[in-house]
């Protein structure tokens, strides 16, 4: 098992913590990853992206061309990344934000209407978790358990008593793709 | 099997490896992108605990003239910048070589020359493997290429200072110092007293009392002296030559073809290996660890009669003079390089060795 995924959208919207507890849920799994953010020139127009590895095997390169899913946020983020899933690959994006639509047909391309949910859960700091919800159910490469366990050891102790939100906003997030 | 298993970032690591093996004393100055260096020392205060002494210098110039104080009274001290703090440095690098004091710098590379990029470079190699600073000498240069060998290499560059009484240099780069993966830290040592830097360092600064006067300088004006001092020195750095090189290779069994990469740049070239088997293309990587002393013998041994030799770094080509002169111009080299910031991915290295000569 080895899936490559890139998370993109802007600043501030938890891009690169959701991949941070994505990774931390992959370590707790026991499985190899890998985890890095941003760093081509694209971040200088505010946007910010990273790439999360999670494998049973060594991870040779962390930086890689064509990903296994991308969770795009932002139009840039899906202008740029649509032709780098991989033919047969997963697409999740929020249509809050996007004007023109992903238009490939070899992939799996999922709308999850995120910001709507977040807004509805009275929860805006859950937006990325709803995301990562909606990814967990498509394509459950670690489990929920240790997503909770993973959350544990990303954020500090002050920020612990979040993580019932957290896991409601996850919970959200898997109910709203089927 | 019993140390957890953690998850953090190459700069972390070096921050927590540093306390780990009895360091005592950082000192340093916040640049992009090594700064976690600085944070996690400071917000782990070990001063509180090991009683390594931390410390936010006015600039880079200071810093690593406290690290000559420090490494003078035979304490194990570091430092560490990116790119164009290493540069502010080299005057006190060179001093510390010429004064025969161990030390370890690291340099979390960025994308120059100049001011540059806060993205990753590696184009800090001939700075850091030809001199840097004024003078015939050499530091130890050990590149990681995982998160893991950040933190392992702490200890082994402290190691190697004080075996051979010379300063070592990390040599990582934006994406080791930036990226999370799992490590081990190793374990905790303490730092050493007082009476063991007394018999370990015979040369240092520990006070005369029951021994004659110790003298730490860099200065020699009687020229014969000098020359004398400068023998020594390469004859430590022969030394160093014979004992210490480190490489690592990967698929070179039955290789046609070999790319020659280090540090972020040979994980990315392994995954372009792994591209190019699949492809049926038999491809080897070969990854000097240490970039001083270079694996030039293992280089031509490895290499000899094969198709040709890709050299592929983020850079304009610098370790490849390196590699011509192991393989004598006797097989084919080409160079890969991105500059300026832009990390390539695999499949652009793998285009790189087809067009050059898999044809």
């Amino acid at each position: 098992m080895k899936e490559e995924i890139i998370i993109a959208g802007f600043g501030g919207q938890g891009v690169l913590s959701m991949g941070k507890i994505l990774a931390y849920a992959g370590l707790m799994n026991d499985l190899e990853v890998s985890w890095i953010p941003s760093y081509g020139p694209e971040q200088r127009g505010g946007t910010a992206n990273v790439t999360v590895i999670i494998s049973d095997k060594a991870i040779s390169s962390p930086i890689v061309d064509l990903y296994d899913t991308a969770v795009i946020l932002n139009q840039q983020s899906l202008d740029k990344f649509e032709s780098h899933v991989k033919p047969g690959g997963l697409l999740i994006y929020d249509p809050y934000s996007i004007q023109r639509k992903p238009t490939r047909t070899d992939i799996n391309i999922v709308p999850v209407d995120a910001m709507d949910a977040t807004i509805a859960l009275g929860n805006a700091k859950g937006y990325n978790m709803i995301l990562l919800g909606a990814l967990l159910k498509l394509k459950p490469i670690v489990t929920i358990d240790n997503v909770l366990k993973g959350l544990k050891k990303a954020l500090p102790e002050r920020h612990h008593h979040l993580i019932p939100a957290n896991e409601e906003a996850i919970r959200t997030g898997m109910g709203l793709v089927k | 099997m019993n140390e957890e298993v953690r998850l953090m970032k190459g700069n972390e690591a070096i921050a927590h490896a540093a306390i780990r093996y009895g360091c005592d004393g950082y000192f340093g100055y916040p640049i992009t992108p090594q700064s976690e260096v600085l944070e996690t020392l400071e917000a782990e205060m070990p001063w509180e605990t090991t009683g390594m002494v931390v410390l936010q210098a006015e600039s880079e110039v200071a810093s690593i003239n406290m690290v000559y104080g420090g490494a003078a009274t035979g304490k194990a001290v570091m430092t560490s910048s990116s790119s164009p703090g290493i540069s502010l440095m080299q005057e006190g690098i060179s001093y510390l070589a010429a004064s025969e004091l161990p030390a370890l710098i690291v340099n979390v590379q960025r994308g120059g020359p100049g001011l540059g990029t806060i993205h990753p470079g590696q184009s800090d190699y001939f700075q850091s493997t030809k001199g840097g600073g004024h003078g015939d000498y050499h530091l130890i240069v050990l590149a990681p290429s995982s998160v893991q060998e950040m933190a392992d290499f702490v200890a082994l560059g402290f190691d190697l200072a004080f075996k051979y009484r010379t300063p070592s240099l990390i040599l990582s780069d934006g994406v080791i110092g930036q990226m999370m993966e799992k490590v081990v830290l190793p374990p905790f040592r303490p730092r050493r007293t007082e009476e063991e830097i007394r018999q370990q360092c015979p040369w240092a600064l520990t006070g005369k009392k029951g021994r004659g006067r110790n003298v730490v300088t860099s200065l020699e004006l009687d020229s014969a002296i000098m020359e004398k001092n400068n023998e020594r020195f390469q004859r430590t750095y022969r030394e160093i030559e014979k004992n210490e090189v480190r490489y690592e290779t990967h698929h070179t069994d039955d290789a046609e073809y070999f790319i020659v990469a280090f540090g972020s740049m040979a994980r990315i070239c392994l995954k372009a290996v792994e591209e190019a088997r699949a492809e049926g293309i038999r491809v080897g990587l070969i990854r000097p660890i240490t970039l001083w002393p270079f694996p030039y013998d293992e280089i031509l041994r490895i290499t000899e009669g094969s198709k040709g030799i890709l050299v592929a770094e983020l850079n304009a080509g610098q370790m490849i003079e390196d590699v011509r002169l192991a393989v004598h111009d006797q097989v084919p080299t080409a160079h890969f390089g991105r500059m300026g910031g832009i990390v390539p991915n695999p499949l652009e290295v793998l285009e790189a060795l087809k067009t050059n000569f898999v044809k």
